[in-house]
């Protein structure tokens, strides 16, 4: 353990979400503020589906799941039984995180392309449902009272506030991904990525393991959902099951590097980038989606191991500073 | 023979389908002794350790480990009392380095070590088997004699009280089959039972102290090497020419 929190890549990392979160506090810049935002969310969602995609080899297209359903709950708690932010985060999570271990028990029996399809039907599943049930107001949605903002100093300190949290729960995506690669538990994970059934035969309890690293992937989505509809102030099924997301997430983690470390969170900063500048282009506006599609392809083709994986495997020097 | 019997198997059944692929074989693994088992392809050899390391169950007996009825666990918890094995086709772990494949082997294997116990029993049985200089290499950028040392460390690293090796001697030429025969007695002087399947005769005939021979999945013959090359059974089924087995039987005397 030691060996880990010394490690140099490790601070560099703090560094970098420390140094991104103070930017625009220390500017006082409410648009860098959103565009940072945006990056961080989908930092978190990358290298939490990361932790069952790249470590554990299972191509999972319901990872927003997690993010809405932990969205509804924490938005419901709020608005309905006016619960406060901290503990709705907290519902949020670990709601997330049940569905994980539950789905998880059911679909992950299943092996590669199977378990794919099922993710996509879970996505639709939970949006139909989603969709009916009037407790989370059907097709409507839920929406927050104004009211609830006083309590943190009103809607703009809100706003600061969530985004402070949302670094926060980067920066513990990003820990808790360095810690589980040089753990004894992401080695198991590797190995089961590798070859499934040489990983029974060498003593791995793969059923339990596969789970575990599921219903971790959940928690953070489903605390990054919550913060994400307290900022908008109301959520509807169509923004909180978007399967589309799923996809653009998957293609940060290809972008980036899968099972590395660093891969998803440059991946997601890389993919936003490229995304804002295309829905500002007039001519690519409604192609942002295509070039996803097509960046997707040609990664597989040429960098199936990403960014990082192609700077470590071209630079062997730099790999002590680039997990 | 007094030795005690570390693993028996008791009269096992595995159907697929229609066909069967292991009738009724029964066997006593002795401590510390390497048993061979010999057969045509299609045998059920494999069929046989998939069923003893938990990959499937058996369709009926039963098999005891250690005074232990083990029929039917899961892989991993079979792994986890001590028997470890090599596969056929050679399993490695493509993206993961040498070094991360034997220390995973050590992890979760009988010895279920933390990370850093692991990485340092790993260091010591790539030196065992050789690979000490390829540690950092992505084992699926190795040749196939590395692979099948990498599988063998790895199984190895386990600590495993019994090993069950599937042709780890397939594809290598005769240097590289020497080197791993010596590995295999090496292993052996440590105190770990083995039962090894192979095909190639003159080896296997060297390093068993007895030998079981299957054909169409059942035990047609069990003996002392000596005993098996002299079985009008065995040379029917399976090594075809009485005059071959016996220069077998001669080449491993004078080695």
């Amino acid at each position: 353990m030691k060996r880990v929190f010394t490690s140099p890549f490790l601070w560099l990392g703090v560094a970098f979400f420390v140094v991104l979160a103070a930017w625009p506090m220390a500017t006082n810049d409410p648009t860098l503020r959103e565009d940072l935002f945006l990056i961080l969310m989908f930092i978190t969602m990358a290298l939490s589906l990361n932790i069952i995609l790249g470590f554990t080899g299972y191509v999972n297209f319901g990872h927003i799941v997690f993010f809405g359903l932990g969205g509804y709950m924490g938005i419901y708690v709020m608005s309905i039984l006016h619960w406060g932010l901290f503990t709705a985060m907290l519902v949020g999570g670990i709601s997330a995180s049940v569905l994980a271990f539950i789905l998880g028990a059911i679909i992950l029996r299943l092996r590669g392309a199977y378990f794919a399809l099922a993710t996509i039907g879970i996505n639709e599943m939970m949006l139909a449902f989603v969709s009916n049930f009037k407790p989370f107001g059907s097709g409507i949605g839920l929406s927050l009272d104004f009211g609830v903002y006083k309590a943190y100093g009103g809607a703009g300190k809100a706003l600061w506030l969530s985004f402070i949290l949302l670094a926060i729960a980067a920066l513990l995506a990003f820990i808790i991904t360095f810690v589980l690669k040089k753990s004894k538990f992401g080695l198991g994970l590797m190995v089961i990525r590798e070859d499934e059934d040489a990983a029974m035969v060498m003593g791995i309890p793969t059923p339990t393991f596969k789970n575990l690293a599921y219903t971790l992937s959940a928690f953070l989505p489903g605390v990054v959902g919550v913060l994400y509809f307290f900022k908008n102030g109301n959520i509807e099924p169509g923004e909180a099951f978007n399967l589309e997301m799923s996809i653009e997430v998957l293609v940060m983690i290809m972008l980036g590097g899968f099972g590395t470390v660093s891969g998803p969170v440059i991946g997601a900063a890389l993919y936003e980038e490229i995304r804002s500048w295309l829905i500002v282009n007039p001519l690519l506006q409604s192609m942002h989606l295509v070039v996803a599609g097509i960046l997707l392809l040609a990664i597989i083709l040429f960098v199936p191991i990403g960014v990082v994986g192609w700077i470590r495997q071209r630079l062997p020097l730099v790999r002590r500073y680039l997990e | 023979m007094s030795a005690q019997v570390i693993l028996e198997v008791e009269n096992v059944v595995k159907n697929f389908g229609g066909l069967t692929a292991v009738d009724r074989v029964s066997l006593q693994l002795r401590e510390g002794e390497i048993l061979g088992l010999i057969g045509p392809n299609g045998a059920g050899k494999t069929t046989l350790f998939n069923v003893i390391s938990g990959v499937f169950p058996p369709t009926s007996g039963h098999y005891r480990f250690m005074g232990r009825d083990i029929t039917g666990l899961p892989a991993y918890k079979i792994a986890r009392l001590g028997i470890a094995r090599t596969h056929q086709v050679v399993r490695p772990l493509s993206e993961l380095t040498v070094l991360e494949n034997v220390t995973a082997g050590a992890c979760f294997g009988r010895g279920n070590q933390s990370l850093g116990e692991a990485e340092k029993t790993a260091v010591g049985v790539l030196g065992t088997v050789n690979l000490t200089e390829k540690k950092d290499t992505l084992a699926g950028k190795l040749n196939l004699p590395q692979k099948k040392r990498v599988e063998l460390a790895r199984a190895l690293a386990a600590k495993p009280y019994v090993l069950l090796l599937d042709e780890v001697l397939a594809g290598l030429n005769p240097t590289e089959v020497s080197v791993v025969l010596d590995i295999i007695k090496e292993i052996r002087e440590r105190g770990i039972t083995i039962l090894i399947i192979e095909h190639l005769m003159h080896a296997i005939m060297r390093i068993s102290d007895r030998i079981i021979v299957l054909d169409y999945g059942q035990k047609i013959a069990e003996g002392t090497p000596q005993e098996i090359v002299n079985d009008p059974k065995v040379i029917e089924a399976y090594l075809g020419d009485p005059k071959l087995a016996q220069a077998l039987v001669r080449e491993r005397g004078e080695r």
